[in-house]
């Protein structure tokens, strides 16, 4: 039977299993949204922009182990939508967005709401195609979904001009996909693997550093498995948070720009690193001249090779899935029947322990007068036991989220790394909660992003998404008002917002449950209600205290080592 | 250092876009740039003449294969090899200049493609360096225009680049 390219553009979604579509409709997608209305298999989330369309199929990407799914008009859809695929992109999240274009014959001629969706995307999705013919529209997104989420995953792009999508032909949904120029690695080179082992049981100051790319493999198993196996360190980038539990001994704590002084200094100085799935960013390893300075061993392994070697040197690159490589590791070490040096690993702990008495740990000085922003954190993870999904935007809140919520299992953590996208927050924890229905999803959130995508409230109220929305409402862009502090003189230039909306009413005008919170002693009580809200959207407005800064800091340019530590201690 | 990076990739819109994008998105350098379809159709050959240093090349040689539409990479500065690029120059051929301007595209291999009055148009094949002396030994004042191809490059013997 001959179907139109809108209907074979849903059915290939169905063959897919998509559950969940996020889009917002136009002119070029007609079609399209027609098709959809006369089936009910893939269900439609009519968000109210969007770059919160893309967000919440990444957060719904991230929370699982499935492309997320978006849908969006021509021209200004498109270039709403670019924010997202970007953020996608930097953190290596799959994903497929389908948008309309402009019919054929009218691409070239400025026609009304065209723009260039597959010159604009170029630069930050893995690929993208522009389908001129609607005989290639299954075979594209066979594609697309392949190319999505194998090897390195990424956000892939379908144009699909509106006359393409009217055409008719037949339908088949191809069986595989064969594509002669990609072939992601499967498993590492033994005899590197083999290397790798032995440096590792030869190592006197080890250091295991995970990034996002153990919890996009779905290798925390193996990971923690080999850490333990090896009685090393372990620390975790921004990205990789839960990737490795953050209740194990062994675990050091994030490193980087706001990591711990131990997962810093213990990075700075071990003698054998092991950087699996991290990819080494400024943000992580600080000046790379200071980083370089301590001569230290690097195995890195990775599915990208891009990954390895772009900022630092290694001398062990394995390139390859992380589950497969780290089984023929653990295999390869359980057969050697060998164990690190029992004293020297002593030696190399007491020194870690010396640091985190140095370093202080995560402390912060609590007060009974204001809201400390990291006791709300440490609130929220005390109450949910440290089982919820959270959700962030970007800023302090962020870093203090990432901090204070120790988290044990990975994809739990779901926040933009890469780009920083500030208004990622709660469009993301919608993808969540809709992943994940009856289970509990926090967005831990700051008075400037939420407004950037803060008509995600409707969306909420029509799918009745229970999220609870933590903002800590400082009254500044925090993370700008740090920097202006620490690098600028405290000129505060443009980080103070005047005129902040009352949130509790915004929330109740969305149709939503708001409560202000202004004393430390109404914090708990406070997300208790919330929390006992189980069908209810809760808006917390928490008024924290507003000169709070994030410690430690490495500040930009300057060497692990070189930490600015808070003056509370 | 200056490499020939060369590259089989899917003849397909679009495809010479996203190797250019590469290059300035990431800042690296292009000297120049040759494509165009092989035998097989479906397949165009690129040559791209780069500088940089070894990890520079090295990204650029991995983030090459990483685009989807390139199906093989070669640096070919790794090993023996050919470049030849061609080159259509314009120059002012006037009285006693014209013989002078024969005797010295005979000596560098050219050949006059067009005479008119006051001109000769000469194509020249050749490595850079060879079309480069060529210039320097005409003088900048009688060259009225010149097109160069930029550098096709190829392994020799059994370096092959295929599928
Ligand atoms: C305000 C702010 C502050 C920040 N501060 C910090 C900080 O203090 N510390 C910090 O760590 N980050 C911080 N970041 C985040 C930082 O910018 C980077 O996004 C982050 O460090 C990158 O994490 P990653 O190295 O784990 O890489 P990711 O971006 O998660 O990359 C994953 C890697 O794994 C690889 N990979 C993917 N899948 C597989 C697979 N199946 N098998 C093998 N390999 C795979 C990929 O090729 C890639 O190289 C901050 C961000 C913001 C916005
Ligand atoms: C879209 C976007 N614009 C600008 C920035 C730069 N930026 C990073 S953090 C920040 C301040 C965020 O303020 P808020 O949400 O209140 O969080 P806080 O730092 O106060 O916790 C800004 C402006 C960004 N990351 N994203
Ligand atoms: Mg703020």
């Amino acid at each position: 039977m001959e179907m139109t390219g809108a209907e074979i553009t849903i059915r290939c979604l169905q063959e897919e299993g998509v559950e969940y579509l996020f889009g917002y409709p136009g002119g070029a997608v007609l079609h399209i949204y027609d098709a959809l209305f006369q089936q009910d298999k893939v269900k439609h989330i009519l968000v109210r922009h969007e770059q919160a369309a893309v967000h919440a199929a990444d957060g719904y990407a991230r929370s699982s182990d499935k492309v997320g799914v978006a849908l969006v008009t021509s021209g200004p859809g498109l270039t709403n939508a670019v924010t997202g695929i970007a953020t996608a992109y930097m953190d290596s999240i799959p994903m497929v967005v389908i948008s309309g274009q402009v019919p054929t014959f009218a691409i070239g001629e400025d026609a009304f709401q065209e723009v260039d969706a597959v010159g604009i995307t170029r630069p930050c999705v893995k690929h993208n195609f522009l389908v001129k013919d609607v005989k290639d529209i299954a075979s594209t997104i066979k594609k697309a979904f392949y190319l999505a989420k194998s090897g390195r995953p990424g956000p892939v792009l379908v144009d699909i001009p509106k006359d393409v999508s009217a055409h008719k032909t037949e339908f088949t949904y191809p069986a595989s996909v064969n594509i002669r120029s990609y072939h992601p690695q499967g498993r590492g080179d033994s005899q590197q693997i083999r290397q790798a082992a032995q440096l590792l049981l030869e190592a006197k100051r080890p250091m295991v550093y995970a990034g996002g790319g153990v919890v996009l493999s779905g290798a925390s198993e193996q990971l923690t498995d080999l850490v333990r196996l090896l009685g090393f360190p372990c620390t975790n980038t921004l990205m990789g948070l839960g990737g490795f539990p953050a209740n194990d001994n062994q675990f050091v704590g994030m490193l980087g720009m706001h990591g711990t002084y131990e997962a810093n200094m213990a990075m700075q100085h071990c003698d054998v690193l092991v950087a699996i799935g991290a990819r080494f960013d400024d943000r992580v390893i600080g000046n790379v001249e200071h980083f370089a300075q301590v001569p230290r061993k690097i195995i890195h392994i990775d599915i990208d090779p891009s990954s390895i070697a772009k900022r630092v040197k290694v001398d062990v690159p394995i390139v390859g899935e992380l589950k497969l490589v780290l089984n023929e590791l653990l295999d390869v070490l359980r057969a050697s029947r060998q164990k690190p040096d029992v004293e020297e690993m002593a030696n190399w702990w007491r020194r870690i322990e010396e640091w985190r008495v140095t370093g202080g740990g995560l402390r912060y000085k609590n007060s009974s007068e204001i809201i400390k922003p990291q006791f709300v954190i440490e609130t929220l993870h005390k109450l949910t036991g440290g089982d919820a999904f959270v959700t962030s935007d970007v800023g302090q809140h962020q870093m203090w989220a990432a901090q204070y919520y120790k988290f044990n299992h990975p994809r739990r953590w779901i926040n933009s790394g890469g780009l920083g996208t500030m208004g990622f927050g709660l469009p993301a924890a919608m993808g969540v909660q809709l992943k994940h229905p009856g289970e509990l999803v926090a967005c831990v959130t700051g008075e400037g992003s939420i407004q950037m995508n803060i008509q995600e409230l409707s969306t909420c109220k029509q799918y009745h998404l229970p999220i609870k929305v933590l903002s800590l409402n400082n009254g500044y862009l925090g993370m700008v008002r740090q920097w202006q502090e620490f690098f600028h003189g405290n000129r505060f230039s443009e980080s103070y917002m005047d005129a902040l909306p009352d949130f509790v009413k915004v929330a109740e005008a969305y149709g939503h449950i708001g409560i202000r919170i202004d004393k430390p002693c109404d914090v708990e009580p406070a997300i208790i209600e919330a929390l006992s809200r189980k069908n209810d959207l809760v808006f917390m407005d928490f008024r924290t205290d507003p000169t709070e800064n994030v410690f430690p800091m490495v500040p930009g340019g300057k060497g692990l080592s070189e930490v600015v530590l808070s003056e509370d201690l | 250092m200056r490499h020939i990076i060369s590259l089989l990739m899917e003849n397909e819109a679009g495809a010479l876009s996203r190797v250019a994008g590469l290059f300035s998105a990431r800042g690296y350098n292009i000297e120049s740039l040759t494509v165009a379809p092989t035998e097989d159709p479906t397949l165009s050959r690129m040559t791209i003449v780069t500088s940089g240093s070894d990890a520079i090349i090295e990204q650029i040689t991995k983030q090459l294969n990483k685009l989807i539409d390139v199906v093989s990479v070669m640096d070919l500065s790794e090993g023996e090899h050919i470049e030849r690029e061609l080159m259509l120059i314009k120059l002012r051929a006037e009285g006693e200049a014209r013989e002078e301007l024969k005797r010295l595209t005979d000596i560098f291999r050219g050949r006059i493609l067009d005479v008119s009055d006051h001109t000769y148009t000469i194509e020249l094949t050749g490595a850079r360096v060879k079309l480069d002396s060529f210039i320097d030994a005409i003088g900048r004042d009688l060259i009225l225009e010149t097109v160069r191809t930029g550098a096709s490059g190829i392994g020799r013997g059994n370096r092959i680049l295929s599928l």
